[in-house]
């Protein structure tokens, strides 16, 4: 199982990327406000956070070959964290926002003990049992609305101030937000910790051997990329004011597996283009036809039949084949 | 809790169990032989059901439906590897779940825009409506024991087929050992479609047979993915056997316990809080069974040899 390799020649040469990216979402609301301004910082703000999420996937999907399909489980936990106390009036996010991503933590911990004693195949199908069983615990939440969801009355406050009361504030918050979690992981990734992981990636025997104790490595790696999820829906649940169940349905963790690898598995500021292509292309898809599934359902395979490394990937090839003449 | 409902919802739950391992049986053969994981296996049961119910408006036989919705299944089937699932064979699995998932998309809103969103119906054969007296007190629905009894005889032909004919005898080999049986001069690949066309056959003959008792409608084909995938994992991936047994008690755990769960936690609470986590812990219980079974025997009940 060959999942994509980091080549570091090719990520410094595309270095300017994710600098690139994060500058166009700092400006985007500037440039939103020109236009149709709530639709953009909307469907920007749901960017980031799938994107915060997707960021998480490819941190053990690319660099540690987990590739979990349970991955919605954890937006859902943190979406509900936050549901849950704000049923109960409480809505400090000091409060709830570790508390969320301690439960996804905790959550990422326990299953992981089980999925990580599992390889490959096994991996992916356990991931995703243990995602259907989040999800149907969630429909038979009957306080909290069980298959319908809840609404939230307030967007979570900072020490008694509504600071994410402005969409424009929430918009900010999950940059800034976005931005520390792809530092986090850029970091591990480059440190001795992230080294570990990928040789457990490429040869799990070599490194118990060398004396790594593998499975400890990559269920710490499967925790935070668990609380990353945790974030992400704890903002979901505060930008959509809503949650349901169907946020953590199996077809949301396929999802974020598809914005992974349309933007190249294994390059962190990937998931962010992927995320953006994904939901872009979904809008733009359903604003052509209700059936756009039909449409969206072949491009898919035709991606993975023919675009090995996502868009980035396409994008660098078509570059490089220009830049030959 | 009385024997009478005890009996009825263990029947319920083999019911359950058989249909599941229908569908596991296809899938768990797909990957024993080809490494290959099929998220597209669900809707090909949807479908089996969906033809059914189209052949039926139009002949108005349910046997006659039967047999062409498996025809037409297998064609779809075959169709789907020849264009599709035969480029995906030697990728690795995250491609292949997402190519088969682009497929699941495609066909759950395809059927969408063929048949309409609305759910349809297929009436149970007259010779086989009604129900039996089991014992005085306790009836029964005839289809129901039919699905049990013919999903049990497809187990019994399934076992036959692989244990005793030539063609069993090289998807044994080549679920273990696929490279060498390649170098024997088998064509592989004519092989790997005959047991593409076979699971799929399966997986819509579960869906014919289930049609009556059940809504057809979109997406019908997605949990059942889901719980056949329980089932392959706690029975050992490409282990026939395995996924019989696991069939059968994913079927009947889950059954019992969604029907006895609130009773059995008012022996220990009160009953207003048991209603309320009654139904969360039924639900959970098959993926905590698998938890279980995974922790301590992580390639399931009975692995496959040599993988």
């Amino acid at each position: 199982m060959s999942l994509a390799v980091t080549s570091t020649p090719l990520a410094r040469r595309f270095e300017a990327l994710p600098i690139a990216i994060f500058l166009v979402l700092a400006l985007a609301p500037l440039a939103a406000s020109f236009g149709a301004e709530t639709y953009l910082l909307g469907l920007f703000t749901r960017v980031m956070i799938y994107g915060i999420a997707a960021l998480a996937l490819d941190f053990i999907c690319g660099y540690g070959g987990l590739v979990s399909f349970g991955h919605a489980a954890f937006v859902g936990i943190g979406a509900y964290t936050a549901g849950i106390f704000g049923a109960h009036g409480i809505t400090d996010m000091a409060i709830t926002l570790p508390v969320a991503l301690l439960v996804s933590a905790l959550f990422a911990w326990l299953t992981g003990t089980v999925c990580l004693r599992t390889k490959s195949v096994y991996f992916i199908m356990i991931t995703l049992a243990f995602g259907q069983m989040i999800y149907f615990v969630a429909g038979s939440l009957s306080p909290y609305g069980g298959d319908d969801g809840l609404t939230l009355k307030l967007r979570s406050t900072l020490f008694g101030f509504p600071i994410l009361q402005y969409d424009r504030a929430l918009y900010y918050a999950v940059l800034a937000f976005l931005l520390v979690s792809y530092l986090l992981l850029r970091g591990i990734v480059a440190s001795r910790f992230g080294r570990v992981f990928r040789g457990a990636r490429d040869n799990p025997t070599r490194m118990a051997t060398i004396g790594y104790d593998v499975f400890r490595y990559q269920r710490i790696a499967y925790v935070i990329a668990g609380s990353l999820g945790g974030l992400s829906g704890f903002l979901l649940a505060n930008a959509t004011e809503f949650v349901s169940p169907s946020f953590m349905s199996w077809q949301r963790s396929g999802e974020l597996i598809i914005m992974v690898l349309f933007g190249g598995i294994g390059t962190l500021h990937g998931a962010i283009v992927g995320a953006a292509a994904f939901l872009v292309l979904e809008d733009m898809l359903g604003g052509i036809t209700e059936n756009w599934k039909l449409i969206f359902g072949p491009m898919l395979v035709l991606i993975v039949l023919f675009a090995r490394g996502g868009l980035l990937g396409l994008a660098q090839s078509v570059w490089e084949r220009l830049r030959r003449g | 809790m009385s024997v009478t409902l005890l009996i009825v919802q263990t029947l319920n739950g083999l019911q359950f169990g058989v249909l599941l391992f229908l569908i596991a049986a296809g899938l768990t053969l797909v990957f024993g032989v080809m490494d290959f994981i099929n998220l597209a296996h669900g809707v090909q049961y949807m479908l089996g059901a969906y033809l059914a119910v189209m052949f039926y408006a139009l002949t108005g036989n349910f046997l006659i439906a039967l047999i062409a919705a498996l025809a037409a299944a297998l064609l779809l089937g075959l169709l789907l590897e020849f264009t599709v699932f035969r480029h995906l064979y030697d990728r690795d699995h995250l491609e292949q779940v997402i190519a088969t998932f682009g497929i699941i998309l495609f066909l759950n809103q395809g059927v969408k825009v063929v048949w309409g969103a609305a759910p349809l119906s297929l009436p149970i054969p007259d010779m086989f409506a009604g129900t039996i007296v089991l014992s005085p007190g306790i009836l029964y629905p005839v289809w129901r024991l039919m699905i049990i009894g013919s999903g049990l005889a497809v187990a019994l032909i399934l076992y036959l087929l692989v244990s005793r004919t030539r063609v069993g005898m090289l998807v044994r080999a080549g679920a273990t050992h696929a490279r060498i049986v390649s170098a024997l001069g088998v064509d592989i690949r004519r092989l790997f479609m005959i047991v593409f066309g076979f699971g799929t056959m399966l997986a819509a003959f579960a869906g014919v047979m289930i049609a009556p008792i059940l809504s057809v409608e979109p997406g019908m084909g997605d949990s059942v993915l889901i719980l056949a995938f329980v089932v392959i994992v706690i029975g050992g991936i490409g282990s026939m056997r395995g996924a019989f047994i696991a069939a059968l008690l994913i079927g009947l755990v889950d059954t019992l316990g969604r029907s006895f769960a609130i009773d059995i936690l008012r022996l220990v609470m009160p009953p207003s809080p048991a209603r309320t986590v009654g139904p969360a812990i039924a639900s959970m219980l098959i993926y905590v069974l698998m938890a279980l079974v995974l922790y301590f025997r992580p390639a399931g009940l009975f692995p496959a040899k040599g993988r």
